[in-house]
């Protein structure tokens, strides 16, 4: 299902990217949990309408890059009990994520 | 059940709780909206009664048995298993399972890696395969503690992961649904696939058991 999307995406497999710290009003998709985090990604699944504009009854177009973006529980939840080797997948689309420039996960 | 009533008829003093009935339970406002909505729409002409009642029954009648058919062809035709892995949606149609038009992505568990699903917003679910959530899923309780805290949850399931395997959550936030394709059991080469369909239950596809328990 993600064939051909790779090409308009602007991140690619195995890239660090920087979850945005943003905490915007409205009917938004990106957990609370990850934002300011860092992660890899892990898939490219596709693109989607935004759902940010669906939400009020626009198209959501241009369609964006939806990532499965990998983070590391420890990087997740300071005192995380679990073992180092634990993660956590988010789907995010692309409007929330930054190249990751070696900010703090 | 707060509510009780007490036996005036013969000497026991003490009420017993009483089974409340559906209109004791808060009457919402997305109740009242989605029954005005259905109301409008079937008033307007722009679906019938019998379109509301026969979209109400097709969710009905998904169930996890679906899902459980789809998992066993892919522990006996790997090839199959790729197909799965690649596209859900397609791979299920081969069997003759509408699994509904938005994309499920399966995630396999392995000796490596134990794969979990959870939506921590809402009550995402691949309902056209596993049929609808269990109220756990939906609880703050549930969506909350498998992100922070998986290894405790899966083991309130009798799920104890070991600490060489990765435990994986997958978060349902966004366009895409999960199901987990659990290990096959050891010493299960003697089934076929319709007793391993059997060993698939609903709890194994979200991930928070194993298969064959």
């Amino acid at each position: 299902m993600a064939r051909g999307f790779e090409m308009s995406a602007q991140f690619s497999i195995g890239e660090r990217v920087h979850v945005r710290r943003a905490y915007p009003p409205g009917h938004v998709r990106t957990p609370h949990f990850i934002r300011g985090k860092t992660g890899v990604v892990a898939n490219i699944a596709g693109e989607f309408a935004n759902p940010e504009e669906l939400a009020y009854g626009r198209d959501g177009l241009p369609k964006l890059a939806l990532y499965h973006v990998n983070f590391r529980q420890t990087d997740l939840w300071p005192g995380y009990t679990g073992q180092p080797s634990d993660t956590t997948v988010v789907a995010i689309y692309e409007n929330w994520l930054d190249a990751d420039e070696g900010s703090e996960p | 059940m707060s509510d009780s009533h007490s036996h005036d008829h013969d000497d026991w003093p003490y009420p017993h709780p009483k089974q409340p009935d559906t209109e004791d339970s808060e009457f919402t406002d997305y109740m009242a909206m989605a029954a005005a909505v259905g109301n409008l729409l079937i008033e307007k002409n722009i679906i019938s009664r019998d379109d509301l009642r026969g979209m109400i029954e097709s969710i009905d009648s998904k169930s996890p048995a679906d899902g459980a058919k789809a998992v066993a062809r892919a522990w006996v035709d790997p090839e199959f298993k790729s197909r799965l892995l690649e596209d859900v949606v397609a791979a299920a149609g081969e069997l003759g399972l509408d699994a509904g038009t938005i994309p499920i992505r399966a995630v396999e568990n392995t000796p490596e890696v134990h794969n979990v699903i959870v939506c921590t917003l809402c009550s995402c679910y691949p309902r056209m395969l596993l049929g609808l959530p269990p109220d756990w899923y939906k609880s703050r309780a549930y969506r909350s503690r498998v992100v922070r805290e998986p290894r405790e949850v899966l083991r309130e399931f009798g799920t104890e992961i070991s600490n060489d395997v990765e435990v994986r959550v997958h978060d349902s936030t966004a366009d895409l649904r999960y199901m987990v394709i659990p290990m096959r059991p050891e010493r299960t080469e003697d089934l076929n696939e319709e007793e391993l369909a059997a060993l698939v239950n609903r709890d194994s596809m979200i991930g928070v058991t194993t298969a064959g328990k």
